[in-house]
C-alpha cells in the first residue's frame, strides 16, 4: 500500500522538485556567492552578500515594506470588511456583486496600475477635475508617494480579503445575529459583540492573505511609488537588473522568504491552522 | 386577569403564499399558551412577528396594551428561545446569560446570573462554551439567557424538538415548573400536541395559517371545533356525522342497553400496544372505526361479530362542519 502510494506521488514530488525545490537551491547557491563582473556569480564563496544587509540603508527598506504591507493590510480589511458585510447582505444581487469584486482579475494587474496613474498623475482624471470645478489651481501631489502605493495596494488586494470574509460571513448562522437584537443588542452592538468575533478566523486567513503577497510587492510601488519608496521587491528586482548584482539579490529573496515562513510557522503554532 | 399580549387580525404575506391569515388572539399574564399545528401552519411565523423578526403584512401586536407593530427586535421586551438555541459559541455559559444584562447595565449582573443559572440548574457550568454542553444543557443556556431579562413575553420556537426523545418528557415537567415559579408569560410553539395538553393553560390550534380554535387543553381535545382540530388533537372515528375518540369507543359482545349509542359491527384486525388493545372493527355499511380498549378485556378475534357503542356524552359534534 505504501509503495504503491509512492508510485503515484512519484511524478507530483518530480513536478515540485523541478519546478520548486530546484530554483530555491540555485538561489541558495547563488547567494552565497561573489557576483560576476558583467551579472551571474563567480565561483568564489562568501557570507557578504547577508551581512550587507545589516546595512540602515536596507534595514530601512525592509522596515518601510512591512510597514507598507502592515498598513495595507489594514486598509484592506477596513474597507474590505464592511463590503464583504453588504455583500452577504445583498439578497439577490449577491452574485451580481461577487461577479464585480472579481471583474478586474479578467485584465492584467499592470494595466489597472496603469490606469491608478492616469487617475493620480498631475495632468490625470482627478486633478484636471478638481482644477475644472475651480476647487484647486496647482495639482495635487497624488503619485510617485507613500500614499500612492497604499492606495494600489489597498485596490490590488481588496478582493483577496473580500472573497474570504464574504465566505465567513456567508456562513454565519443568521439566527446568532436574531438572538443578539432579540437580546436587546442594537445592530452596531450585534457587530461588534457577535459578527466580528465570529469572523475573526476568516479575518485573520484574509489579512494573511493579503500580508505575504504585498510584502514581496514590486509593481505597484515601482510605478505608483516614488525614489522614496523603494520595497524590498524593487530592491530584489534592481539587484538582477540594474545593479547586476545577482547574489545580493538572491541573499535578500531567502531573507524575505525565511521572514514570511518565520511568521507562518509562529502563527500556525499559535492555534492558526485552520488558516492555512 | 389582564391581557400581556394580543394580536389583532395580523396577516402575514410572503411572496407567493399566505404565511399568517388574519389571527387574532390573547394571552394571559403569567398564563402558558400554545401554539400548535403541524409544519408550514403559520405558528413560528407568528412568533416571529412577536418578537419583531418579521413584520405583519396587516394587523396590530400589542404588548400591555401597546402597538408594538414598529418596534425593532431589541426594542421589545420579549425574548425568544430558538429551536436550535442559537447561542453564542465563542461566548461562556456565564457571557451568553450576560449578554443582554450588559446592554441594560443592571447593577447586580453577577447576582442575577448566578440566580438564573441556579434556577435552571446549571451551577457550576459558567466557564464552559456552547461546544462543551449537551443538548439539554444549551437548552437551559439559552432559557436563562432569556429569562434573566424578565421579558413580559418568552417567546419558545419548538424548544423540544432538538432534544433526544427520552429527556423531552422530563424537559415538559421542567419547563412547566420554570413557568409556574418565575411567573413569566411563556408563548410556546409546537407540533406535538401531547406536549401542547401537557403544559399549556391554553391552547391556540393554527392550520394554514388561521387559528382554528383557542381554548384550554380539555376543550380543544373534548369539544374540538373542526374537523382538523379534532383529528389534530388524536385520533378519532366519524360516524354518522359525529366524531368519537378511540378510547371513548366500546366493543361488547351483548348488547349494551339503552342510552347508548350502539352499532353492529365485525371486528378486522387486534393489535397488541402493551398498555392497550386496538381493536379494527367494520360497520355493516363498510365504514371502519377504531377502538382503544383495555388488554384485561375481552380479547377479540377477526370476525368477531360485536357491538360497538359510546356514551353519547363522549361524541364530539362540531359546530359547524368544516371540511
Amino acid at each position: 500500500m505504501n509503495g504503491l502510494r509512492r508510485r503515484f506521488l512519484a511524478p507530483a514530488a518530480l513536478v515540485m522538485g523541478l519546478l520548486f525545490l530546484t530554483p530555491l537551491v540555485i538561489i541558495l547557491v547563488y547567494s552565497l556567492l561573489m557576483r560576476g563582473t558583467y551579472g551571474g556569480v563567480s565561483s568564489e564563496w562568501t557570507i557578504e552578500n547577508y551581512t550587507r544587509l545589516a546595512d540602515p540603508l536596507y534595514l530601512i527598506i525592509l522596515l518601510r515594506t512591512f510597514g507598507m504591507a502592515g498598513a495595507a493590510t489594514l486598509g484592506c480589511v477596513v474597507f474590505g470588511f464592511p463590503l464583504a458585510l453588504f455583500i452577504s447582505r445583498a439578497g439577490a444581487r449577491k452574485n451580481l456583486y461577487l461577479q464585480l469584486v472579481i471583474l478586474p482579475f479578467w485584465t492584467s494587474f499592470l494595466v489597472r496600475t496603469y490606469a491608478w496613474m492616469f487617475l493620480l498623475r498631475d495632468t490625470g482624471l482627478i486633478n484636471s477635475a478638481l482644477k475644472a470645478l475651480g476647487i484647486i489651481h496647482e495639482p495635487l501631489p497624488l503619485l510617485y508617494n507613500n500614499a500612492a502605493v497604499f492606495v494600489g495596494l489597498v485596490y490590488g488586494y481588496l478582493p483577496f480579503v473580500v472573497l474570504p470574509l464574504y465566505a465567513t460571513l456567508e456562513r454565519l448562522d443568521k439566527t446568532l445575529l436574531e438572538a443578539s437584537a432579540d437580546l436587546g443588542a442594537k445592530p452596531g452592538e450585534t457587530l461588534i459583540r457577535v459578527v466580528i468575533p465570529l469572523c475573526s478566523s476568516g479575518l485573520r486567513a484574509a489579512a494573511l492573505l493579503v500580508f505575504i503577497p504585498c510584502l514581496g510587492a514590486y509593481l505597484t510601488p515601482d510605478l505608483l511609488g516614488g525614489s522614496k519608496t523603494v520595497m524590498v521587491g524593487n530592491l530584489i528586482q534592481n539587484q538582477f537588473t540594474t545593479a547586476r548584482d545577482w547574489p545580493f539579490g538572491s541573499a535578500v529573496s531567502l531573507v524575505l522568504m525565511a521572514i514570511v515562513m518565520l511568521m507562518l510557522m509562529v502563527i500556525i503554532r499559535r492555534g492558526g491552522k485552520e488558516l492555512i | 386577569m389582564e391581557t400581556v399580549l394580543e394580536l389583532r387580525n395580523v396577516s402575514k404575506t410572503f411572496p407567493g403564499h399566505v404565511a399568517v391569515d388574519g389571527v387574532s388572539l390573547e394571552v394571559e399574564r403569567g398564563s402558558f399558551f400554545a401554539l400548535l399545528g403541524p409544519s408550514g401552519c403559520g405558528k413560528t411565523t407568528t412568533l416571529r412577528m412577536v418578537a419583531g423578526f418579521d413584520d405583519p403584512t396587516s394587523g396590530d401586536v400589542l404588548l400591555n396594551g401597546m402597538r408594538i407593530n414598529q418596534l425593532k427586535p431589541y426594542e421589545r421586551n420579549v425574548t425568544t428561545v430558538f429551536q436550535n438555541y442559537a447561542l453564542f459559541p465563542h461566548l461562556t455559559v456565564r457571557a451568553n446569560v450576560e449578554f443582554g444584562l450588559r446592554r441594560q447595565r443592571v447593577a447586580d449582573v453577577s447576582k442575577r446570573v448566578a440566580d438564573v443559572l441556579e434556577l435552571v440548574q446549571l451551577g457550576g457550568k459558567e466557564d464552559r462554551v456552547p461546544a462543551q454542553l449537551s443538548g439539554g444543557e444549551k437548552q437551559r443556556v439559552a432559557l436563562a439567557r432569556s429569562l434573566v431579562l424578565q421579558p413580559e413575553v418568552l417567546l419558545l420556537d419548538e424548544p423540544l424538538s432538538a432534544l433526544d426523545p427520552n429527556l423531552r418528557k422530563q424537559v415538559r415537567t421542567e419547563l412547566k415548573g420554570l413557568q409556574r415559579r418565575t411567573g413569566i408569560t411563556f408563548l410556546f410553539v409546537t407540533h406535538d400536541q401531547e406536549e401542547a395538553l401537557s403544559m399549556s393553560d391554553r391552547i391556540g390550534v393554527m392550520h394554514k395559517g388561521r387559528l382554528e380554535q383557542v381554548g384550554t387543553p380539555e376543550e380543544i381535545y373534548l369539544r374540538p371545533k373542526t374537523r382538523f382540530v379534532a383529528g389534530f388533537l388524536g385520533a378519532v372515528n366519524w360516524i354518522g356525522g359525529v366524531g368519537v375518540r378511540p378510547e371513548s369507543m366500546r366493543i361488547s359482545r351483548g348488547h349494551p342497553g339503552d342510552g347508548k349509542r350502539c352499532f353492529d359491527a365485525t371486528v378486522v384486525d387486534s393489535m397488541f400496544l402493551g398498555n392497550c388493545l386496538h381493536v379494527q372493527m367494520s360497520l355493516a355499511n363498510g365504514e371502519r372505526a377504531v377502538a382503544e380498549v383495555s388488554r384485561l378485556e375481552n380479547t377479540f378475534q377477526t370476525g368477531d361479530a360485536v357491538h360497538m357503542w359510546w356514551h353519547p356524552g363522549d361524541e364530539m359534534r362540531l359546530p359547524r362542519e368544516a371540511q
